[in-house]
């Protein structure tokens, strides 16, 4: 298909894509009395048990410990829910892609959308927090949107090859919970950088976990409020790149075979 | 002129794997083993039809003849094995009871989604929603979730969709059998307006009398082949010659 094609289809299909996206937050807290609430509160109240728990019995030495958390935090339940979403995608959008045909990765690009959305209720609960604890607001927060950027074509990529695999050997999704709490310790989440080391650890972390870059990045924008250095905006944008294609070309061999395993 | 669907000797192929291996460790294990084998089965083979602007075709046949497939064929969720299958137009899939629906919806939502799943935007939805609620005669149903609906209910709403706009290629598979009589009938009308403006249709239907009302011509499946095809009246009173004879055989057998 060429690149012509593929945009007029997609454009033909982006209202469908607004109401995935659409279905997936209202159906996420219908009927919880709070409702839409929840997506601000949900980080909030989780940000206050671990900030408890780290600072008073791990003790980490950390300035501003609750925006250090959050931050991270954010961008990490970001990454886990997008990418745990996107592996259910295909399967559990079975029921249409066997009806009616439709282009298939719009199935997973909806639930990284309606991740995305939901890290942005999470981000008004950082600014609230940003807000409480004094955090000098500094000309370098609004360069946030380019972190989110780099890391929803990481998302994206990632997902999309996710979800595909996941057609094809169901276990995957059991597989991620764990490659997820693994990737959780590994990334400096609610430990400072320094905890690494500066061994191999603090290399293979540093250099090949791509969510260290975006939550390093994060950081630098919001908290420190200064400009991430060009080497990690760099790695970001090409493990962005990287998965892109990877996930695209994966998707893209597999998905006339999808009606067969579904 | 040209036909507005063309399928050109297609061959559908399915790797059945003789059990379903879907797990890492399964696989693994029957690679080693040397047990993953996989059975090859055609569940359409050698296909031509032709279908000119404006006709209307039946599909007939047993249980498992392939006629769900042949639809999905069509409707392009299914690539061919061998040969081509060309289309000239929209389609307005109506291929089975409730796809689209969001069980945890309700009606009114139900509609938006399924309009865009059918390629209308929401704008376009919102200047033909009564229209569609009026048809389906759901009005006091709209806020409440599809899961509540009977499958008559669902029924109806599919079909009010499906028919809103005049789509270059109607597809129906046994959707009307849930409906009650007064909404068969409707829907027949319906279906009958839409062909007299040019619309083509495919029909699914075990009710050979519904074949006969609505097309002109018809297609018979039978063990994955066309068994044959034309006039709707003469292949169906050969479909049901034959089924009064198969039918006859079983109860000498059984008698």
């Amino acid at each position: 298909m060429n690149i012509k094609e593929s945009i007029h289809t997609f454009s033909r299909y982006k209202d469908l894509l607004k109401e995935l996206v659409s279905r997936d937050i209202k159906l996420k807290y219908r009927r919880s009395f709070l409702g839409y609430l929840w997506s601000v509160l949900n980080p909030l109240m989780v940000m206050l048990v671990m900030t408890a728990v780290f600072s008073r019995l791990f003790r980490f030495d950390i300035p501003n410990y609750p925006v250090y958390l959050l931050s991270g935090q954010i961008l990490f339940s970001f990454h886990s829910e997008a990418s745990n979403f996107a592996i259910g995608s295909i399967t559990g959008g079975g029921s249409l892609i066997k009806k009616v045909y439709l282009p298939k990765y719009i199935f997973t690009f909806s639930k990284v959308i309606s991740s995305l959305v939901n890290l942005l209720f999470s981000f008004v609960a950082l600014l609230l927090v940003m807000v409480i604890t004094r955090t000098k607001f500094t000309p370098y927060c609004l360069l946030f949107p380019i972190v989110i950027a780099e890391m929803f074509v990481f998302e994206l990529g990632l997902g999309m090859f996710l979800a595909q695999a996941a057609v094809f050997f169901r276990d995957i999704q059991y597989i991620w919970g764990v490659v997820l709490t693994l990737w959780t310790y590994s990334t400096p989440l609610f430990y400072p950088d320094s905890t690494l080391g500066t061994g191999k650890l603090a290399f293979l972390v540093k250099n090949f976990n791509p969510l260290y870059s975006y939550i390093t990045q994060f950081r630098d924008f919001m908290l420190y409020g200064v400009m991430p250095s060009g080497r990690l905006v760099l790695l970001g944008c090409g493990w962005a790149l990287f998965f892109l294609i990877l996930g695209m070309g994966s998707f893209y061999k597999a998905q006339d075979k999808f009606i067969l395993y579904i | 002129m040209e036909p507005i669907i063309n399928v050109d000797n297609v061959t559908i192929q399915f790797n059945l794997a003789t059990q379903r291996v879907d797990s890492l460790k399964e696989y693994f294990v029957r690679l080693l083993k040397h047990q993953l084998m996989f059975q090859s089965f055609f569940p359409l083979v050698d296909i031509n039809l032709k279908v000119m602007p404006g006709d209307s075709w039946g599909i007939i046949g047993v249980n498992g003849a392939g006629k769900s497939t042949f639809l999905k064929m069509v409707s392009g969720i299914l690539k061919p094995y061998k040969g081509k299958v060309t289309i000239g137009g929209t389609i307005a899939p109506l291929i089975e009871l409730g796809a689209g629906f969001d069980g945890d919806l309700t009606a009114r939502e139900n509609i938006f989604l399924n309009g865009a799943i059918l390629g209308h935007s929401h704008k376009f939805m919102e200047a033909h929603f009564d229209e569609i609620v009026e048809f389906a005669e759901l009005k006091d149903f709209l806020d409440v979730p599809i899961k509540n609906f009977s499958s008559g209910m669902q029924a109806r709403l599919g079909f009010s969709l499906a028919t809103m706009v005049k789509p270059d290629i109607l597809i129906v598979d046994e959707i009307l059998s849930v409906g009650d009589m007064a909404f068969q009938k409707k829907c027949e009308l319906r279906i009958n307006e839409l062909l007299s403006g040019g619309t083509t249709l495919l029909f699914v239907s075990h009710s050979l009398d519904q074949v006969r009302r609505l097309c002109k011509q018809a297609l018979w499946l039978e063990d994955h082949h066309a068994k044959m095809q034309g006039n709707s009246k003469e292949v169906c009173d050969a479909y049901e010659a034959r089924e009064d004879v198969c039918i006859a055989k079983e109860q000498a057998v059984h008698g």
